[in-house]
């Protein structure tokens, strides 16, 4: 167990960075407390397993330095720094037995059979192996190895966190749901730190308690599931959160209004004023189940041509022409929809402010 | 089962069967003709049975040649294999190495086989060549180095030139199959604080299971049937010290026309190289998967 410090991170695989774009990580600096949950959520090539091998020490970062509850482990080598890591498809010894797979780090840093033998029924226990114990790792089923890779992780009395880099993605749908449970179940009884790179929104938002937003080599913001989506920080989080994501129209500012092409927007008067002061390209942004559709013209409503309107089971996806900007509204079933003309109503406390891609603050 | 109107699809496997047969079934079944008559001519043939045989399972001269012959591809495998995955590991991962040693892996395969012969010839002459010259200037060997002064020089030298020769195969077959494992085994390797030892133990020499065993059975089928090189050195000798079955096998054929015996020679030879390439492959299939009891 240990709080993670991420002091001044940047990582770059060129030998000599000159320019930005040559980093894959540019600058991380944050705290990740002792016992959190932590998902590192993104899209490919953001830099989210380069900062999770940071992390663990299969890379050392070209700046900044790694502590692990204040002591600085930036130079320590993997098996120095206790860490377990599952990755992406499942990493086994496939020669061997569970127990022997399990049993591995241990044989390998000394230990006595004496001592490997119950620890290692112990942790078979927790992670429901112990009927494989004598089989070979070989011939089990995917979630079942993924299981053993952790196992290895856990296995160490002193593990510190455990990263995960997308350990679901070779797991079934019915079974990722199942594994996603015992990973929490074994986090609430461990008090472990736990680190979970994803891609997926949904894996992230039902693991974390906290969710770690990165993009293009930045954290562009950290924070629960409900602060993501309700305050996007930053556009990139606003659209990559929630399906359909973030409407984002550009606007101007008049007065306590946004001015989209010909119409006008309500803001309140918070965000109003922070608008003002902001510099930059200004940005409405709402998320879609925020909006409100009418089949006639009401007061603030905006009017759009309706384009389409997709059944998504429990809800409709209604995409609607704003002055030439797509605006999708997401709207509940059994509601009538409106079939060309419809008015859109932004609720002036829902509706957000960007200048520059980032939210006004 | 639903029942077809005709059979005709039959005739689509028709090519392959004349092919087959004419490459393989109708030349084997030659020999087998050969293997049970005695023929003096043109339409002069006399049924001998298994005499042939009998005669060529009690032979002497085919009975040290079998045991030259497996110690000879013995000996290939033993230093072939762990030499050429020692090759393999050592070979660099990135930058131009790679290509550097792949192409200098290759340049052995690449040349006819009597060709090989003639240049370790020349390469161990005693009067001109580089290894010849250099290690009788040493002054070490009791006799002077000549491959064909002693059978143990004749060896050596043939040994050198098949491990020259082969050992590139084997080390570019292993090279592929560690190249095929992802860097996630290194990386959790590390983490698990894993020797280079169990790295290799545990990760590598599983993961060349499938490449090991392809130049395992081409090396043991390969020197098994050595015929140009020891040809190009000494034909055999010297006296009969590396007369291997395929030589001995075409002096009986074309030497002395003992064609039914040599016909019986070659069946059992055949079934040699069958069998001990079942036997290797059902071993490499299936070492460490049997379930162990902890």
């Amino acid at each position: 167990m240990a709080r993670i410090d991420l002091k001044n991170i940047a990582h770059s695989y060129h030998a000599k960075p000159k320019e930005p774009g040559d980093y894959a990580l540019k600058h991380i600096h944050s705290t990740w407390e002792e016992g959190g949950a932590y998902a590192l959520l993104g899209p490919s090539g953001c830099g989210k397993t380069t900062l999770l091998n940071i992390i663990s020490g299969l890379l050392t970062p070209s700046e900044g330095r790694v502590l692990y509850d204040g002591r600085d482990v930036t130079d320590l080598p993997p098996e120095k720094r206790n860490i377990a890591q599952v990755f992406q498809f499942p990493v086994l010894y496939d020669t061997m037995t569970v127990f022997d797979n399990l049993a591995f780090p241990l044989k390998n840093r000394g230990f006595k059979m004496a001592e490997i033998t119950p620890r290692v029924r112990e942790i078979a226990d927790i992670l429901d192996l112990t009927p494989f114990l004598d089989k070979r790792a070989a011939g089990l089923t995917a979630d079942a190895k993924q299981k053993i890779s952790l196992g290895r992780g856990l296995v160490r009395s002193d593990v510190a966190a455990i990263l995960f880099d997308e350990p679901l993605t070779v797991i079934d749908p019915q079974l990722k749901w199942q594994l996603r449970c015992k990973l929490k179940e074994i986090h609430e009884q461990l008090k472990l730190t736990l680190v979970y790179v994803t891609h997926d929104q949904v894996e992230a938002l039902t693991f974390a308690d906290q969710v770690i937003v990165m993009y293009e080599g930045e954290i562009v913001q950290i924070g629960t599931p409900e602060e993501l989506f309700e305050n996007p920080r930053h556009k990139f989080v606003g659209y990559f959160i929630g399906s359909p994501g973030m409407n984002f129209l550009p606007c101007s500012l008049e007065g306590r209004q946004a001015r989209v092409g010909g119409v006008t927007i309500a803001l309140s008067p918070e965000t109003a004023a922070l608008g003002a002061k902001a510099e930059g390209e200004l940005e409405v942004g709402i998320r879609p189940m925020h909006l409100e559709v009418h089949g006639a013209a009401v007061d603030g409503g905006v009017p759009v041509t309706v384009k389409s309107v997709e059944d998504q089971g429990s809800f409709r996806i209604l995409t609607a022409m704003l002055n030439g900007h797509t605006v999708r509204a997401r709207l509940p079933e059994g509601r009538p929809v409106p079939e060309t003309q419809a008015w859109l109503r932004f609720p002036p406390e829902r509706t957000k402010l960007f200048a520059e891609e980032r939210l006004v603050v | 089962m639903e029942k077809w109107a005709d059979n005709k699809a039959w005739f689509l496997v028709l090519p392959v069967f004349v092919v087959v047969a004419f490459s393989a079934i109708i030349p084997l079944m030659t020999v087998v003709n050969y293997s049970v008559q005695d023929i003096f001519g043109p339409g002069n043939a006399v049924f001998v049975g298994t005499e042939w045989f009998e005669q060529m399972l009690t032979d002497h001269r085919l009975h040290d040649a079998l045991w030259r012959q497996f110690l000879f591809s013995g000996l290939v495998l033993l230093i072939e294999i762990p030499l050429g995955i020692l090759i393999a590991l050592a070979m660099p991962k990135k930058g131009w190495g790679v290509s550097a040693s792949l192409v200098t892996l290759a340049i052995p395969l690449l040349i006819p086989w009597n060709v090989i012969g003639t240049i370790w010839i020349i390469f161990t002459r005693p009067d001109i060549g580089l290894f010849g010259v250099g290690i009788n200037s040493l002054d070490l060997l009791e006799v002077p180095f000549d491959h064909t002064a002693r059978p143990s020089y004749a060896w050596v030298t043939l040994m050198a030139m098949e491990v020259w020769h082969w050992t590139p195969l084997v080390a570019l077959l292993c090279y592929a199959g560690l190249r095929a494992i992802p860097e996630a085994y290194y990386q959790a390797a590390k983490i698990d604080g894993a020797s280079a030892w169990a790295v290799f133990r545990y990760i590598q020499l599983p993961k060349m299971r499938g490449v090991l065993t392809i130049a395992v059975l081409l090396r043991w089928m390969d020197s098994f049937l050595i015929y140009a090189e020891p040809f190009a050195l000494t034909g055999g000798g010297p006296g009969n010290s590396t007369t291997f079955l395929s030589i001995y096998l075409v002096k009986l054929a074309t030497g002395q026309f003992d064609l039914g015996p040599a016909a019986a020679f070659s069946l059992i030879y055949f079934l040699i190289v069958l069998l001990f390439s079942f036997i290797f492959y059902q071993a490499l299939l299936n070492v460490g998967k049997g379930e162990k009891a902890s």
